[in-house]
């Protein structure tokens, strides 16, 4: 736990001082090289530059802590907040649906896999999987759109202008190829570390046991197997969730989809320093707060490591 | 003799016979597997591509050759762009790039990540837990937003970006790199050269690390497989090459907007940078089977 408080402070250091501190005057960056010195002084002190930095990164940390993210630079200067709050949600209601279809499906797949292990399924499982795995996620993307918007099929639309004003239900087709790519990007991994650790759990000794005991093979995988099999992989799943908060980044803005990813990317480009570091703060964050999760859910479900913990 | 002396005479006569050996047979088993021969094979078509490429284009990249998002005819096989230029000739340009940015952003990683690695290895556990820690701060970023983070003030420039991508993949390579020293530090021949007095620099990469080349040749060859993805989806965001260079990322940013009109203009291209990944992968996978001798556990 204080490890986790300990990283996110480190990252919030990185963060600002990759964006506010290392090269120079972020205000002349901003502004150009054009810019008359009242505007340049305006921005510096609109963006604190004209405090010590200790003083800067103060304001600015306390400010992340209190919910304050600053007024954007952009968009006729809103705060940080109300830009980011509807895309957020966009966000996240995208990477619950890949989770939610992506993660079963995984452990589906993972274990009939290292049931038949060397059979047919596994091989394909392991050659479709490894090639998955390896695509980046834009690569992924525009297959899909290819393959379902626009030159194959016509399934669903090519682009997810996804509003705040409608309900998820009626605008759901636009959330199916982004949602896809998602889950392929990160089934693959899990898929492949469920089969490991199931290979690993079906050679022990307790499965042999229940198995000379006469319990029959499907009782056996879901009942002794799974379940133990499924501890060794929920860091790895959390991992894997923590990156997903990567992938929305490219999947976004290939798709059009608003929300943080896409944020991040239009930020970068008109160089609005505040909304970078709420975004980037953001998905670090996440990540950290994530592998915490994940931490404490194995020790829960993990009996030596639980007695341990008294 | 000096002590360092007696200790590289004592040193070779051991490794002479032990490690060519040792290589020749993990190289013969990774060939062995099916996935390397294709993984090799698809890396080739791809380097072959990008290398020769500009030498057998038709046009120059940046020459208008019709009107834009043309279909494919006898002066543009693969049809034209968003702005009239020949797709086949940005094709063949447009690969070294990606190439070789990515093993540039490859081999600092790799650097980078096997010093801090090395060290924290072989340190005393409390300099060992700090390198760790700070580590594990810049793997809370996923490469891209990293990058993007870093490329944020300074603009796309090409050595930042190689640089970002590089630093992103240093905490995962010092992760295998330490693992690694932890194992070979407890060996009786690097006891042996503790105790001849050797420097400690000559011990991490004279003794030490030699003897990890084989888990760290499987890691570059992953890292590179997700440097190409990462550069290129860089490119594609429009924060990598700049225009009118040609890339493949950039092509695929250029030509989105026709997909339905003039599909070659973004299907090769994605094409390719798979085609790369997945050979990229498929070597990686063969080599770490045949050192490992089961596969690897996935994960980043």
């Amino acid at each position: 736990m204080a490890l986790g408080i300990i990283t996110l402070w480190l990252v919030s250091v990185v963060v600002f001082g990759a964006t506010q501190v290392l090269p120079g005057d972020a205000a002349r960056v901003i502004l150009g090289q054009n810019a008359t010195p009242e505007r340049v002084a305006t921005l510096r002190a609109q963006l604190n530059l004209d405090r010590p930095v200790v003083d800067q990164y103060w304001l600015w940390v306390t400010g992340v802590v209190k919910g304050d993210l600053g007024m954007s630079l952009s968009l006729h200067r809103v705060p940080v907040a109300s830009i980011i709050r509807d895309r957020v949600k966009n966000s996240l209601a995208l990477v619950l649906i890949a989770a939610v279809v992506g993660i079963p499906l995984s452990i589906l797949v993972g274990a009939l896999s290292a049931r038949w292990r060397d059979g047919w399924f596994d091989m394909s499982v392991t050659v479709v999987t490894l090639a998955l795995a390896s695509l980046p996620e834009f690569v992924l993307g525009v297959g899909f759109i290819l393959l379902f918007a626009t030159s194959v099929f016509h399934l669903f639309p090519a682009v997810s202008p996804v509003s705040g004003n409608v309900s998820l239900w009626r605008q759901m087709n636009m959330f199916v190829l982004p949602a896809m790519t998602l889950v392929f990007a990160v089934a693959p991994y899990i898929t492949r570390l469920l089969r490991a650790s199931m290979i690993e759990v079906l050679e022990s000794e307790y499965v042999a046991m229940a198995r000379l005991k006469g319990v029959r093979e499907r009782v056996v995988l879901r009942r002794h197997a799974l379940p133990n099999a499924l501890v060794p992989t929920i860091q790895g799943t959390a991992l894997q969730l923590a990156w997903l908060a990567g992938g929305i980044v490219v999947v976004e803005y290939l798709f059009g989809f608003p929300g943080i990813g896409q944020a991040l990317v239009e930020a970068v480009e008109s160089r609005d320093v505040p909304t970078i570091q709420a975004v980037t703060m953001l998905i670090a964050g996440v990540y950290v707060v994530t592998n915490l999760f994940a931490d404490i859910l194995t020790i829960l479900v993990t009996p030596r490591l639980r007695t341990g913990l008294r | 003799m000096t002590t360092d002396q007696v200790a590289d005479s004592i040193l070779d006569e051991t490794a002479a016979v032990s490690r060519p050996k040792q290589w020749a047979t993990i190289l013969r088993d990774t060939w062995s597997y099916g996935r390397t021969k294709v993984g090799v094979g698809l890396f080739a078509f791809i380097l072959l591509l990008a290398v020769l490429g500009p030498a057998v284009s038709p046009h120059s990249p940046t020459q208008f050759i019709g009107l834009p998002f043309a279909s494919p005819s006898h002066a543009a096989l693969l049809g034209t762009d968003n702005l009239g230029r020949d797709v086949l000739a940005r094709l063949l340009w447009g690969g070294w790039s990606v190439v070789s940015l990515s093993a540039l952003a490859t081999g600092i990683g790799m650097a980078l990540g096997v010093t801090l690695g090395l060290i924290a290895g072989y340190a005393p556990a409390w300099l060992d837990e700090i390198v760790m820690r700070l580590l594990d701060v810049v793997l809370a970023f996923p490469s891209i937003v990293f990058a993007l983070l870093l490329v944020s003030i300074e603009g796309p420039k090409l050595w930042l970006i190689v640089l970002a991508v590089g630093m992103g993949h240093a905490p995962r390579v010092a992760r295998v790199a330490r693992g690694a020293t932890l194992e070979v530090a407890q060996n009786e021949y690097v006891e042996s050269t503790e105790v001849l007095g050797v420097s400690r620099g000559r011990i991490l990469f004279g003794e030490i690390l030699p003897n990890i080349t084989s888990p760290l040749l499987v890691e570059f060859a992953l890292r590179l497989a997700y440097s190409v993805g990462i550069i290129a989806a860089l490119s594609f965001l429009g924060f990598g090459i700049q225009p009118p260079n040609a890339d493949w990322g950039l092509m695929i940013n250029e030509n989105r907007i026709a997909l339905s009109v003039q599909p070659y203009a973004v299907f090769v291209p994605v094409l390719l940078i798979g085609i790369l990944t997945i050979g990229v992968s498929l070597a990686a996978d063969g080599l770490s089977r045949a050192i490992v001798g089961i596969e690897r556990k996935p994960g980043a």
